[in-house]
């Protein structure tokens, strides 16, 4: 299937990018992350510490064993600082 | 009236915001409200604090935190509005401002949406100082202080 992914904060200073289209066949946030990590140095960095890294699927946060089943976007991000 | 929930760059006057929010309640005779300004504590020579955020995820999930808010303290009103992009020391970040019938959950329902907003929000803060930037870390603390919500239901 295909994905958008997008990035925020330190995570999209790392991949060196706010967005891309993916075509992946992981089953959850996690399995798309491990797929992620595997592609270059760059991204096993940004994704290296999953416990500082969140999730939101079509803009909900969503815990890392969320399947992606009808998902059309998935964005990852740093804990939020806001406030 | 303004919208409940507003994201903007653009500055503001709080003293000018609880008034208009005061103006349009009714029913309720306590009105709280709490404000953030750009702090300048860590190392003394903030230039520039940059706060980015995720539009339309941010405004979607201030809206569910105001919601929750109104119903969990029988709130008569709340509002919540942030901003975004490049801030300098002192300035207003954001504000929250509830009413109810009674204090206790007017003070109640701003430390609920305080609490949600800083940990649910897609906001981040990036501090800008001579010595070069670097993105504030969220503290285990506002983590915390979300359990007191749950371990209450």
């Amino acid at each position: 299937m295909k994905l958008d992914i997008r990035y925020f904060a330190w995570l999209r200073e790392r991949v060196g990018t706010a967005s891309e289209q993916v075509e992946t066949e992981a089953g959850t946030v996690a399995e798309l992350i491990a797929e992620l990590r595997a592609r270059d140095e760059g991204y096993a960095y940004a994704f290296s510490d999953t416990g500082s890294i969140r999730a939101a699927i079509d803009q909900d946060l969503v815990e890392m064993d969320a399947p992606l089943a009808g998902a059309r976007e998935v964005a990852f991000f740093p804990p939020m600082t806001g406030g | 009236m303004p919208a409940p929930v507003r994201v903007q760059s653009a500055p503001f006057d709080m003293g000018a915001e609880l008034n208009a929010f005061a103006a349009g309640v009714t029913g309720a005779g306590a009105v709280v409200s709490f404000s953030g300004i750009t702090r300048d504590i860590a190392t003394g020579d903030l230039e520039v604090m940059e706060i980015e955020h995720f539009p339309g995820m941010t405004e979607k999930a201030l809206t569910e935190i105001r919601t929750q808010a109104m119903e969990r303290f029988g709130l008569a009103d709340a509002m919540i509005l942030h901003r975004y992009g490049p801030l300098k020391p002192s300035e207003p970040i954001m504000m929250v401002a509830t009413a109810a019938r009674h204090r206790a959950d007017a003070f109640a329902g701003a430390e609920f949406l305080m609490d949600y907003l800083k940990s649910r929000a897609p906001f981040w803060k990036k501090e800008v100082t001579a010595a070069g930037a670097a993105w504030v870390e969220a503290r285990s603390e506002d983590e915390d202080a979300l359990s007191r919500w749950s371990a209450a239901d």
